[in-house]
């Protein structure tokens, strides 16, 4: 497992299953909700530095000055605002389809 | 009313999906039911981060000008909008592609589930 943090869950949960060579359904589907929400946390930063460079960057100078900075850490808590209502608002409107069914 | 093509095919958690729909959970979790539950129901959690993702991405830059200290009520009624739209369109587009198809008999054999 490339990820850290493969191997950091395996020496908690190896036990459970008593050692030897057999898979333990219960450790995979731990450590494959840990791969899915490393993924999408690596997703979420990836989009959010794309749309915080556009906003606050503009001719990239030799560092980034205080105002650039000022208004990425700003836009991070808006994405991350905006984040959340969309995922709320997405929610809502599934169990709102799934009502009318 | 229900149409077919619902949320369900624009990566919703799959109100309209049960396992039957999803024969690659079969082919993933082989036997154990347990595992096969597994998959399913992350696959569909999967599909609606995806989505979030997304509309996210392109809701931002329907509404959001120059980011301030908080989100204003104008830009989060902007987000929700957007999301409705969103799906909207996607259900709208899914819907006439039924409708067109099936009006050309050729086609419409390899589109029905």
């Amino acid at each position: 497992m490339e990820s850290g943090f493969g191997s950091d869950f395996g020496s908690d949960f190896g036990s459970g299953s008593g050692g030897g060579g057999k898979l333990d359904p219960g450790l995979i589907m731990e450590q494959v909700k840990v791969q899915i929400a490393v993924a999408n946390a690596q997703e979420l930063l990836q989009r959010m530095t794309d749309k915080c460079f556009r906003k606050c960057i503009g001719k990239p100078g030799g560092a980034l000055d205080n105002s650039e900075q000022k208004c990425i850490a700003m836009c991070m808590d808006r994405y991350m605002d905006s984040w959340n209502t969309v995922s709320r608002a997405y929610n809502s409107r599934l169990q709102r389809e799934r009502a009318n069914m | 009313r229900s149409r077919r093509g619902g949320t369900g095919n624009t990566g919703g958690t799959g109100g309209t999906r049960n396992g039957m729909d999803a024969p690659s959970a079969a082919g993933l979790g082989g036997a154990d039911p347990q595992l096969q539950r597994f998959i399913e129901v992350e696959t569909q959690k999967q599909r609606f981060q995806q989505l979030v993702h997304q509309m996210t991405e392109l809701c931002w830059e329907k509404c959001m000008d120059k980011p301030g200290p908080k989100l204003d009520s104008r830009a989060e009624t902007c987000f929700v909008n957007c999301v409705e739209r969103f799906i909207d369109t996607s259900q709208f587009i899914l819907n006439r592609l039924e409708q067109t198809q099936k009006s050309k008999s050729a086609f419409s054999e390899s589109l029905s589930d």
